[in-house]
């Protein structure tokens, strides 16, 4: 399998996360990855994008999140990039603790470790967050 | 054609939703939260979820099933879960959710436990 690469900009308002979620549907076909590791690998780039334009960006249209796919051999590694203030994940508690089980939001990190193999949290030297996530199959 | 299509009928006073589609932020989960407020509003605190048709649900749909419950168990009413799909039941599992949802196989079962 050759390298490919796909690279998205998308304006920070929830409905481009759709946008994103379908060319990954492509890309992952592309890349040869299972219906099982498609799924956990849709959930956590919707997680991850969701979490750049509403928690990175604040929804602010004139900022942009960055997606890049990147797919080599068994592994397809994905970049979610945001222009905001910087994110910390160890400050989010986690959501399967009884006291924040009916919690209704705080479950997108967790899912995306849950279902990605490695993943990161760096900050941006221009300001900003790049999580980049790596899904082996 | 709508992210989440919600149909619903009722069964003596138990008010079944069947819906098809995902569960996802934007469309998706304000079209759950919308059909629960009004069944509320109309004093249905009777709620049976029939998701076999909804194939995929993120972060928000979670947050947006643990908003009804909680809504409408203030409201004295019940909310039960029927027909998961394997993926559903996988995510509810992982997010220890599936200790606090009545989730059923069978419409007739989830029915008969309704108070």
């Amino acid at each position: 399998m050759t390298e490919q690469t796909t690279r998205l900009v998308l304006p920070s308002h929830i409905e481009a996360v759709a946008d994103a979620a379908t060319a990954l549907t492509d890309f992952v076909k592309n890349c040869g990855a299972s219906e099982e590791a498609g799924f956990g690998i849709e959930m956590a780039v919707r997680e991850a994008v969701t979490n750049a334009m509403v928690h990175g960006n604040q929804e602010d249209e004139a900022k942009s999140v960055e997606v890049i796919f990147n797919c080599h051999g068994n592994e397809l590694e994905v970049e979610v990039r945001d222009e905001g203030s910087g994110f910390d994940p160890a400050s989010v508690p986690d959501p399967t603790d009884p006291a924040n089980l009916m919690k209704t939001s705080g479950r997108g990190i967790f899912l995306m470790r849950t279902f990605m193999d490695e993943i990161e949290w760096l900050p941006r030297p221009e300001g900003g967050t790049v999580v980049r996530m790596t899904k082996r199959f | 054609m709508a992210e989440l299509d919600i149909r619903e009928r009722q069964a003596g006073d138990i008010t079944v939703l069947d819906m098809s589609g995902r569960i996802t932020i934007g469309e998706g989960s304000v079209a759950l939260r919308s059909a629960i407020r009004r069944l509320l509003e109309e004093g249905k605190k009777k709620i049976l979820l029939n998701l076999a048709g909804v194939g995929y649900i993120d972060s928000s749909g979670i947050g947006e099933l643990v908003s009804s419950y909680t809504a409408i168990n203030k409201e004295g009413g019940q909310l039960k879960l029927l027909s998961l799909t394997q993926k559903l039941q996988d995510l509810l599992t992982i997010t220890k959710l599936l200790t606090v949802f009545d989730a059923y196989d069978t419409e007739a079962d989830a029915l008969s436990n309704f108070k």
